[in-house]
């Protein structure tokens, strides 16, 4: 029998039978990609903004206020966290620790609990912040773009939002994202 | 009925009903048009959960405040992003999304047509020179009667 070398059939490239084969690889990887992608993860539009202005009263002090115009020329962390968010408790040691080694000041932002029971958490698993600022509506977790604490900025000496978190903040993050970031942050005047 | 006209200034009574419901519709329809970030698959207007409470006061609040449907919506994109939109805005990085599944329906609807076309086409085509000698060929080596 003679080897086939020519085309069967006239005028069709024998390797027209691949296309399926190309075009199911091609699918696989496109859905492989989008599959490996996190939905819970949404791009946050705030990064590369100026920080939203607000007022709200102190966690542990009422009658004192937080605005984040205080903060003007340093490199800071806002830590959106509250007494009901079971994740937050998985990052407070991380957040203790960075607290500790006195990087960056770390203010926190008490979302949607009551005084008490912020005040009542923080004292149970330690306070990283030089102070919360206590959001009982809201408001400015909506402001921010929080949909799910815990969620962590990185907010430079002009008042602009240049790392969002979202989640849990683990120590490869604070080595990986934050500290490096921090370090440039730093340099800029 | 002085009382009657002062009273529900002072305890900060609802507006009248007939207000309300105009307000709720507008609220409802604006609802429906943004994604719960918590429960992805639902707008703030079919979700419970309190995000979703909290954004359709804001809609709420801000509608009531005289804020347009348009501002409201622009207000959500710049804190939450594009996904906060039920209904994917169309631009260049959701063209595949909006367009993709009718290209591939079109093509593969294509494909078929063709495909049956040439099986009806290629039955009545006559056979090439070349053709007809390597059916002899194959005839002959197969050992069968020749036609």
């Amino acid at each position: 029998m003679t080897t086939e070398n020519a085309p069967a059939v006239e005028g069709r490239s024998k390797w027209r039978f691949l296309l399926p084969l190309a075009a199911f690889l091609a699918l696989a990887v496109l859905l492989g990609v989008g599959l490996g992608l996190n939905p819970r993860e949404v791009p946050s539009p705030l990064v590369g903004k100026p920080a939203p202005q607000f007022e709200l009263p102190q966690l542990h002090r009422a009658d004192a206020k937080f605005s984040p115009d205080e903060m003007r020329g340093k490199v800071w962390m806002l830590n959106v966290w509250a007494s009901w968010c079971v994740a937050c408790r998985e990052e407070h040691p991380v957040l203790v620790q960075l607290a500790k080694s006195g990087v960056m000041p770390i203010i926190g932002l008490n979302y949607k609990d009551k005084r008490e029971d912020g005040i009542a958490w923080l004292a149970r698993f330690g306070d990283p912040y030089q102070l919360s600022a206590h959001d009982e509506k809201g408001q400015v977790g909506i402001d921010y773009g929080v949909y799910g604490v815990p969620e962590t900025y990185v907010i430079d000496k002009a008042g602009v939002i240049r790392y969002k978190r979202i989640g849990v903040v683990t120590p490869q993050i604070v080595s990986q994202k934050i500290l490096p970031l921090v370090s440039e942050l730093n340099r800029e005047k | 009925m002085l009382l009657a006209v002062v009273l529900p200034a002072a305890a900060g009574e609802a507006a009248p009903a007939v207000t309300d419901a105009a307000l709720e519709k507008r609220v409802m329809a604006l609802s429906e048009e943004l994604r719960c970030l918590v429960c992805q698959n639902q707008t703030i207007a079919d979700s419970h959960a309190p995000l979703a409470v909290d954004l359709k006061n804001q809609v709420r609040e801000k509608l009531a405040s005289g804020m347009s449907e348009r501002d409201i919506i622009d207000y959500m994109v710049a804190r939450y992003g594009d996904f906060v939109l039920y209904r994917p805005p169309v631009k260049i990085t959701t063209l595949m999304l909006w367009f993709g599944p009718p290209l591939l329906l079109l093509s593969g609807l294509w494909l078929f047509v063709r495909t049956v076309l040439r099986r009806r086409a290629g039955k009545s085509r006559p056979l090439s020179a070349a053709e007809q000698a390597r059916v002899r060929t194959l005839l002959d080596s197969a050992g069968g009667d020749r036609p």
